[in-house]
């Protein structure tokens, strides 16, 4: 396809809560789950930190990694499942604040953890058939976990934005391939502050079977094989389910390593697998192939096959890589973090 | 703030966007419909500022306004815009972090909220230059 990536920005909040952290307000054993989820912090927003600024910090970084001009953004996409309003898009705000206004189309998506590569695809479409110029396609989220429920310790904060389009490719997405099913793993009802979920429900039937059949449906329709691929990633709810799902389609743990960020940064949902791929651009080098795979519970996934061009070293350092964005954390404890989500209500 | 009163300053708000007198070289933030040095012969143009400025000068908030009071303790500078204009604002940092004379650059962040069924304002405020925004 003559369609690819032209940029791309992330963003993290600056702080974190350690699982030994919330294990220890609900009793739990740390080292268990640590070694259940192989996950062992999460990102939080800041008090005056939502959806929406993580999007535009993100979407900002995109822009000036290689110095677009906004005003070429024909479409604005933001996925996620916690937007701020229920109603009044998020991508409004969004394409103001980057100076997108008003030659655009937006709209919000969603589609649990896989709204931001859905967008992706929008925007592949409109690019291909020239009805845009460039579309921006965003996964942000300060996802939720109810007190003391298992998703607590993974329900993370943060953005990716990617700039689609023809010219100037840093990545060309070869192919993409979707498979999606109505399977109830995960949901949250309208008004209800957190989600409810099926528990060991969301692996077999939901992330395991969505995630391979869209990779190999993907391998399938191109005669690819993960051998062909330098680097692989997976939608990554926890550090377990993606190191699982590549071993079982064939990929190594080499190939998926640069992408793997859940075991510091926790899962952003939206930007979950998008911020493994941003990771992974970070570091890779013109002519890598690069695998990626996403899962929204609900349940459906998104595969795609890109390859990197040498113009990514020209961009590369025009905005704060996944592992700058990653250092210097600053940890918080239970009650800050309780605070900084909204769940003491005053 | 009411709607209509945030929905006419929002580019402002979002993108610092200001005047600045072609006359005169005047920067002006907020913006200025008239310079006050060349009055009428002014040439008034909006104008981007980059976001990046130094405090002038600082105070911690530790009893607020009900509309601020959930964010307390936090900063609340003067700073003056690398162009030239100053404005107040919050700068996010560590409390022992902050000090006059420190750099600092623009951040999207969340201004306040009516209530939980009530508008969300957005704008600007700063976070360290070395920070990541």
């Amino acid at each position: 396809m003559n369609v690819g990536i032209v940029s791309y920005g992330a963003y993290i909040p600056r702080y974190r809560i350690r699982v030994e952290e919330i294990a220890k307000v609900w009793g739990a054993n740390a080292n268990s789950i640590i070694d259940g989820l192989m996950v062992f912090e999460k990102s939080v927003p800041d008090l005056d930190e939502d959806t929406i600024t993580i999007a535009v910090e993100a979407a900002r970084y995109a822009i000036n990694r290689a110095n677009i001009n906004p005003e070429k953004i024909g479409a604005v996409y933001t996925g996620s499942e916690s937007h701020p309003y229920a109603v009044k898009p998020s991508s409004t705000v969004i394409a103001e604040a980057i100076g997108a206004t008003p030659d655009l189309t937006v709209a919000d998506f969603e589609f649990a953890c896989k709204a931001g590569t859905a967008a992706i695809q929008t925007c592949m479409g409109m690019v291909e058939t020239g009805m845009i110029e460039l579309g921006m396609a965003i996964g942000s989220d300060v996802s939720q976990g109810a007190p003391g429920d298992a998703l607590e310790y993974t329900a993370a904060a943060g953005g990716v934005a990617y700039i689609i389009g023809k010219k100037d490719q840093v990545a060309n997405i070869e192919s993409t391939y979707s498979y999606t099913t109505d399977t109830p793993d995960f949901w949250r009802r309208e008004g209800m502050p957190y989600p409810e979920h099926g528990g060991r429900f969301t692996g077999e039937p939901g992330y395991f079977k969505h995630v391979s059949s869209a990779a190999e449906g993907l391998m399938k329709r191109m005669g690819t094989k993960p051998s062909d691929y330098n680097y692989a990633i997976f939608h990554q709810p926890n550090g377990k389910f993606p190191t699982r799902v590549a071993k079982m389609l064939g990929f190594t743990s080499e190939q998926i390593k640069p992408g793997l960020v859940v075991p510091r940064l926790g899962n952003t949902y939206s930007g979950s697998c998008m911020m493994g791929l941003a990771a992974t651009l970070d570091i890779a080098k013109a002519g890598d192939r690069i695998f990626m795979t996403s899962f929204g519970s609900g349940a459906g996934s998104d595969a795609f096959s890109f390859t990197v061009t040498d113009r990514i070293d020209e961009i590369r350092n025009g905005a704060p890589g996944v592992e700058t964005l990653l250092a210097n954390p600053v940890y918080i404890n239970y009650a800050t973090y309780a605070r900084h989500k909204g769940k003491i209500k005053l | 703030m009411s709607v209509p009163r945030f929905w006419r300053r929002l580019k402002n708000l979002y993108n610092l966007i200001g005047t600045h007198c072609e006359k005169c070289g005047g920067f002006f933030y907020p913006p200025r419909n008239m310079c006050p040095k060349c009055r009428r012969n002014g040439i008034i143009n909006p104008f981007k500022f980059k976001g990046a400025g130094v405090v002038v000068t600082y105070t911690i908030v530790h009893t607020a306004a009900k509309d601020y009071s959930k964010l307390t303790p936090y900063i609340l500078a003067i700073i003056k815009l690398d162009e030239g204009p100053s404005l107040t604002s919050q700068v996010i940092c560590d409390h022992s972090q902050i000090h006059i004379g420190m750099r600092v650059k623009s951040a999207f962040r969340k201004l306040g909220e009516e209530s939980d069924k009530g508008m969300i304002y957005y704008g600007t405020k700063f976070v360290p230059m070395e920070e990541k925004a």
